[in-house]
């Protein structure tokens, strides 16, 4: 590989979205757990519940400060590393990006320093409502994000403008109810549901193992098994809704994640194993079920879904059609006024100009798309194709997980209800060894959504190559190295203080509620 | 959707103009104070319950302070996308040394008083010192160079090339703002933990507060004296269409010495916002001698208003000139995003800008009251 200054923005791109992506999930399931801890401290009034809020806070806490700082990174480099992207896109994709800040940022980050200070400041009903804008304020964040990066997948409402040079937001609402950006919403949102379930049931299953603090213990892993069970269902089902939606949108990120290199004949067959091969453009080995990927892709079993060559195939056609395109945009920058511009270029652009994307994707081989050969045409449509065994096994892990999550919920829910929690110790180390499955799930997730969105920053319309800042190699070297460094310190830190936090345990809650505190007052944190 | 035909697209960009302020003044007034609080922190504490005091007096508001920053760069990208395309990626190490700093500081806050090692917290104060420094430095010598203009170039496809290096923005003008930008938020800091604290933290506080306040005004005089004598102003020389498509390459742009003035001749009001600056300081001297608290942190707020107000209105109706390619240089006209862009983001700043201000005032209403020992020692979350 390369390291020229495209691939090192795309490294150091991923590098920060996947550090930011271990503290996400945790923050948006645990910030919904704790509302519900809360509403039953409320409501019961048991001081148990509130010291269990508390305990569960502070893990929240220390993963939630790490969230933040990384998420100012993510909302950044847009500008320092993507300026042609933040030029050629703004427009629509900034605009989710500062309501979040508006509509969802401000509410979480406001309350989440009264919940951790308002707990003899507030009424009991005045916290429970901050806890619950902290868990709003999250999600809804979650909720923006998702609708940027929804638009980045399947870009809708919007045209581009030759006097501008850019994309302008065409329909608002066509961006908000974008059908992708609502399913990776759920999706994404249910899988940090899953997260904080799995993270407090593996957490509880290890002080039942140890025997301590075991009423608080087993009423955590009751919410968690119930919350964690409705959240693993709806992450494989709504999963199986973004398979859909890809295939009506996303073709190519489809038959990679399949491996299907020809299209067959509908329905057709969900390769449940095979090894992708690139060079041969075949998959080996491979182990078919038939009619079940035609029934997740179209739902019917007689449409279609178009194999990677022809998908390649098509892509060609397309580049072609956007050098015309191309073309015809330098007459319309070239002419003095809008009306000056030639008639047939005002005709070849509205014939092709849907296609200027595709003409883009040859700025990896020259300068002027106009004077690309028949082989860089070749090579660029081949670009189209995502790196098939990454994403052939990325997903099928993940969806391995997921399926393993259902299970592991669904068992202690009946655990839970039949009393056994804490019976018999094989099942808690089961849940305490799951502890890193929702992560790695949650990783390869995104590799799937965004690895498999290459070689595209913005699906068809803007290309990766095209994308960058114009920077050096050694600059980006330096921030990439910079970047590594100080994520790879406060990691550390970050785990150690978790592991710190867990083995202290549940604090006593000094409340004068909760005369039963069995130690003298420590001088907490 | 017709709607946004209702206002028209130049008075929208010069809405988001002022908005572009609101946002960069709300940063500075609220998130400000953090930052200078963050610097002050290893001085105004000398010992570990000091410093826990000086932490504690914003531990609880820091992060949704913060939050001004963050939607000051989000309201960037969706309203002024050149300026953040261009901005960012122009003044890419410095950004970096920001954020580097940045991400020290919710970690610094939250991971500080989980162990008691001396030299634990010890690391964990100068980490809160440099995110409280550096920021507040960087944005002050960036503000320093859009004044004297960015090397930045556009293509005819309006790619973005910056013919400058990091060590090119730390000129001597620059550095003089950074100072500036230093000195204006120290004082708002230091207003705010004389406000919030008692004892010899409040009394330490109280003469940073005098030297700061002073250092504004001696750095802001002498700021003006610099761009008047040495930094170029900027003037349009075409005709321009206010409600125009966003494109910086339709304009000729020329300078002149002391052209950052000339808007000050035309429309005399605008003397108010340096005026602001310089009275601010002042009465932040006043109040501390009179003891005045709530009055002085005011004070302050009026001073930073003051001053940045007066850099936009400067440069209006400029944003990010450009020295080596003039004529694209980004304005007000040519910058800015589509109609509908704007209109919509105007109608949800006009919804959620007033809920975010109660709210926020309700927060602090309820953590109103000086931090005192007992706060930090009787249990709860306290850092």
């Amino acid at each position: 590989m390369e390291f020229d200054v495209v691939t090192l923005s795309r490294l150091q791109f991923a590098l920060t979205a996947l550090y930011h992506f271990l503290f996400v999930p945790l923050t948006l399931g645990l910030s919904v757990l704790l509302a519900a801890m809360e509403t039953v401290y409320v409501m019961t009034g048991r001081p148990i519940w509130r010291q269990m809020t508390k305990f569960w806070g502070t893990l929240f806490g220390i993963n939630f400060v790490l969230g933040v700082a990384t998420g100012i990174v993510m909302e950044f480099q847009f500008g320092m590393n993507w300026s042609y992207y933040s030029h050629y896109v703004g427009d629509i994709f900034g605009a989710p990006l500062a309501i979040e800040g508006l509509m969802a940022f401000f509410l979480e980050a406001t309350f989440v320093g009264l919940f951790f200070f308002g707990w003899d400041k507030m009424s009991k009903v005045g916290h429970l409502f901050a806890t619950y804008a902290v868990a709003i304020g999250s999600n809804f964040s979650a909720l923006w994000i998702l609708i940027a990066n929804g638009w980045m997948q399947h870009p809708v409402g919007a045209t581009f403008n030759p006097d501008t040079m850019r994309m302008e937001v065409t329909d608002f609402f066509e961006v908000l109810f974008n059908p992708v950006a609502q399913a990776r919403f759920a999706h994404t949102v249910s899988a940090g549901y899953l997260t904080a379930s799995v993270f407090v049931l593996g957490v509880s299953a290890w002080y039942l193992l140890k025997g301590r603090h075991i009423a608080i213990a087993k009423r955590s892993m009751t919410i968690a098994a119930s919350f964690g069970l409705l959240a693993s269902v709806s992450v494989v089902v709504l999963g199986d809704e973004g398979g859909y939606l890809a295939s009506e949108h996303q073709k190519m990120k489809l038959a990679a994640i399949e491996g299907m290199w020809k299209t067959e004949p509908a329905p057709a067959s969900f390769t449940l194993f095979g090894i992708p091969d690139m060079e041969e453009r075949t998959t080996h080995y491979a182990v078919h079920i038939p009619w079940v990927m035609g029934l997740i892709g179209t739902r019917s079993l007689t449409t279609e879904i178009p194999g990677i060559e022809e998908l390649e195939a098509h892509a060609e056609t397309r580049i072609r059609n956007g050098i015309l395109a191309y073309d015809a945009l330098q007459d319309y920058r070239a002419a003095p006024s809008r009306e000056a511009v030639p008639p047939e270029a005002v005709t070849a652009f509205d014939e092709h100009g849907h296609d200027l994307g595709y003409a883009l994707l040859l700025r990896k081989y020259v300068e002027d798309p106009r004077e690309a050969t028949e082989a860089q045409i070749k090579a660029a449509a081949w670009d189209t194709v995502p790196h098939v065994p990454t994403l052939f096994w990325s997903f099928r892990l993940m969806v391995a997980i997921g399926f393993f999550n259902v299970a592991l919920m669904g068992f202690f829910v009946v655990l839970s209800a039949r009393r056994k929690l804490g019976v018999s110790r094989w099942p808690l180390k089961i849940a305490v060894a799951s502890l890193a499955l929702p992560w790695i799930a949650a990783e390869l997730g995104w590799i799937t959504a965004e690895f498999g969105r290459q070689p595209w920053a913005v699906e068809g319309v803007l290309p990766t190559v095209a994308a960058v800042s114009e920077l050096t190699v050694p600059t980006l070297w330096l921030t990439i190295i910079g970047f590594t460094l100080i994520y790879s310190v406060l990691i550390v830190i970050e785990v150690r203080l978790m592991l710190e936090a867990i083995r202290k345990g549940p604090q006593p809650d000094h409340d004068p509620e909760m005369p039963l505190a069995p130690k003298p007052l420590v001088a907490a944190e | 959707m017709i709607l946004h035909e209702l206002i028209d697209y130049g008075t929208l960009r010069v809405i988001w103009w002022l908005l572009l302020g609101v946002l960069l003044i709300g940063f500075a007034v609220m998130d400000g104070f953090d930052l200078g609080v963050g610097m002050l922190l290893p001085f105004a504490g000398k010992t570990d319950m000091e410093r826990r005091i000086v932490i504690n007096t914003i531990g609880p508001v820091w992060e949704g302070n913060q939050v001004w920053l963050i939607l000051g760069g989000g309201a960037i990208f969706a309203a002024w996308p050149p300026l953040y395309a261009v901005s960012f990626s122009g003044f890419y190490l410095a950004m970096f040394a920001i954020l580097a700093a940045l991400i020290l500081r919710p970690v610094g806050f939250k991971y500080r008083s989980k162990r008691e090692g001396a030299r634990w917290r010890r690391n964990w104060d100068w980490a809160l010192f440099v995110g409280g420094f550096v920021p507040a430095l960087i944005f002050g010598v960036a503000v320093g160079n859009v004044l004297q203009g960015v090397p930045f170039r556009l293509g005819s496809d309006l790619r973005i090339f910056y013919d400058g290096s990091f060590f090119g923005l730390l000129n001597p003008f620059a550095l003089l703002c950074g100072l500036l930008s230093v000195a204006m938020l120290a004082m708002h800091g230091a207003n705010w933990l004389v406000l919030k604290s008692s004892g010899p933290v409040a009394a330490r506080a109280r003469s940073f507060a005098r030297i700061a306040a002073l250092a504004t005004i001696g750095l802001y005089a002498l700021g003006g004296l610099a761009l008047w004598l040495f930094v170029d102003g900027y003037r349009i020389t075409s005709v321009i269409d206010p409600s125009g498509p966003s494109n910086p390459l339709a304009k000729t742009v020329e300078t002149s010495a002391g052209g950052w003035f000339a808007n000050y001749a035309t429309h005399p009001w605008m003397l108010l916002a340096p005026a602001l600056g310089f009275v601010g300081a002042l009465l932040v001297l006043w109040g501390l001698r009179s003891g005045r608290e709530i009055g002085t942190l005011l004070f302050s707020k009026l001073s930073i208003f003051g001053i940045i107000s007066s850099v936009g209105l400067s440069m209006f109706p400029f944003i990010l000139p450009s020295t080596v390619q003039p004529g694209a240089s980004l304005t007000v006209w040519d910058a800015s995003s589509s109609h509908l862009t704007l209109f919509i983001m105007l109608f949800v700043t006009v919804i959620f800008l007033p809920l975010i201000a109660a709210y926020t005032a309700w927060a602090y209403k309820l953590l109103w009251g000086k931090v005192e020992e007992d706060d930090i020692t009787g249990g709860g979350h306290a850092y």
